[in-house]
């Protein structure tokens, strides 16, 4: 194959694949395409250090390669449709952009709460924009705070506001505790007590039915019809795959876009997706595609996309990363390794206890599948013994174990 | 090959050291220490860890 990639998308995914295509030998050109102005930049810090102000712009931005010195950048771009049968992309200044090679990397976008009431003072966490504008609301002298979701981003979110002095914060979930879906009722239980010893409240097994004020959200109106006070609203609610562009192409859309075990969607061997965008079986687990938000999946889909784009999948093992991710909240890190989530229904504390610092491991009819650490260096450091475990282990699907 | 980490921005996740053990690795406090200056045969895991490391603190100087 020789020509142009276009890569689709240009945060860490886009970055990242761009990077692995000169690391694989391409050298045809490269053109990333990206509908933020902004060139890539990380955004865990989002959450945390810019809300709390102790990161600026500049120290997200990822450091340039030499190797990606000559890639085309097209940034505060959008893709506006695909046309996958002639190889082409269409972009919202009318160009239409030919291909030999296509890396969709479009990512996510927030989902937000379709309820009655005013817009402002309502707001995600998903761009540097985002993170300013929530941060000036934040900072405002005695400013009652709700968190609508008790997922990751905004348990983060609920920490940082605690910790920049917010009058009030309240997070709202209509499930029973925080973060139990990806972690279980366990260490739920014990995240929501530490984030009540350090100033959250929550209001939990309570939805949104709307919002009231004028102009601007003065507070949000709960399922069951009472009202909490609130200055600013942050919606942490999930996201929406970025996959519209795609439409009609005869892709599985209905997650992501859905790929074979190279990343390699609707048979066509110059089309990959990477990062949280891409629904990919893991060869370590159960072959079930899934969407998997992690830091980690950009880094490694686009390792291993990039080397099937550039030189076919011949001898090339299915793709298999070993899932890692963590959030940081208050004081406290939450570090995992492996798949807890395949392993819900068998919770065992391994190390340390649970009142201090602590492992958790998650199995399948008895069998290790991801180990979550909570709290300080001891328990990081039983975390990577159990992740040297897990990589060692034979996938799910040989052993039967899920099937 | 020279290597330097931005302990400011280090958090001590550890990343790096699954990547390049020859180079990065946790005290016993669970601190970051590393190699400065490692062989240039390391180069293709240090650049691994720099990757992956969440906090982007490392930086390869040829």
């Amino acid at each position: 194959m020789s020509g142009r990639i276009v890569v689709a998308g240009a945060s860490l995914g886009g970055l990242r694949a761009a990077e692995q295509l000169r690391a694989a030998g391409w050298s045809g050109s490269v053109t990333v395409i990206g509908d933020e102005p902004h060139p890539p930049y990380n955004r865990p810090p989002l959450s945390k250090e810019v809300l709390a102000g102790k990161a600026a712009f500049a120290s997200l931005a990822f450091a340039p390669k030499a190797s990606v010195t000559d890639v085309e950048w097209r940034l505060g771009t959008r893709i506006v449709s695909a046309r996958l049968a002639d190889r082409t992309v269409e972009l919202d200044d009318g160009a239409a952009l030919p291909y030999d090679g296509l890396v969709v990397a479009t990512g996510m976008r927030p989902r937000r709460l379709d309820c009655p009431g005013p817009v402002a003072g309502r707001h995600t966490v998903r761009t540097i924009d985002d993170a300013q504008t929530l941060r000036v609301g934040l900072t405002r002298p005695g400013v009652r705070v709700v968190v609508v979701g008790a997922g990751f981003i905004g348990c983060e979110v609920a920490a940082t506001a605690v910790g920049l002095g917010a009058a009030e914060v309240t997070v709202v979930d209509p499930l029973p505790l925080p973060m139990a879906g990806p972690l279980g009722e366990l260490l739920a239980r014990e995240l929501r007590a530490r984030h009540e010893q350090r100033g959250v409240r929550f209001v939990l097994g309570a939805g949104v039915a709307g919002f009231e004020g004028g102009d601007r959200v003065t507070g949000v109106v709960l399922s069951d019809g009472s009202a909490l006070p609130a200055d600013v609203v942050v919606e942490s609610v999930g996201s929406v795959a970025n996959t519209e562009w795609l439409d009609g192409n005869g892709l599985d859309l209905s997650d992501g876009v859905l790929t074979d075990g190279h990343l390699r969607a609707g048979g066509r061997p110059e089309v990959v997706a990477v990062g949280d965008v891409a629904r990919f079986p893991n060869a370590r687990y159960d072959g079930v595609p899934r969407r998997v938000e992690h830091w980690s999946v950009p880094t490694d889909s686009a390792k291993h996309a990039a080397k099937v784009l550039v030189g076919g999948a011949a001898g090339v093992p299915s793709f298999a990363p070993l899932p890692t991710f963590w959030s940081d909240q208050h004081d406290f890190r939450l570090q995992s390794f492996g798949a807890p989530g395949l392993g819900l229904g068998d919770v065992r504390v391994l190390d340390g206890d649970l009142a201090g610092d602590v492992l958790v491991g998650y199995h399948r009819d008895g069998l290790l599948v991801g180990v979550v650490a909570l709290g300080g260096p001891s328990a990081a450091r039983a975390a990577a013994r159990y992740r040297a475990e897990l990589l060692k282990q034979p996938a799910l699907t040989a052993q039967g174990a899920l099937s | 090959m020279k290597v330097v980490v931005d302990m400011n921005k280090c958090q001590d996740h550890g990343q790096c050291v699954f990547s390049a053990p020859d180079v990065f690795r946790m005290d016993d406090d669970g601190r970051l220490a590393y190699v400065p200056d490692p062989g240039d045969a390391l180069r293709d895991e240090v650049e691994e860890a720099a990757d992956v490391c969440p906090l982007q603190a490392i930086r390869i100087e040829d």
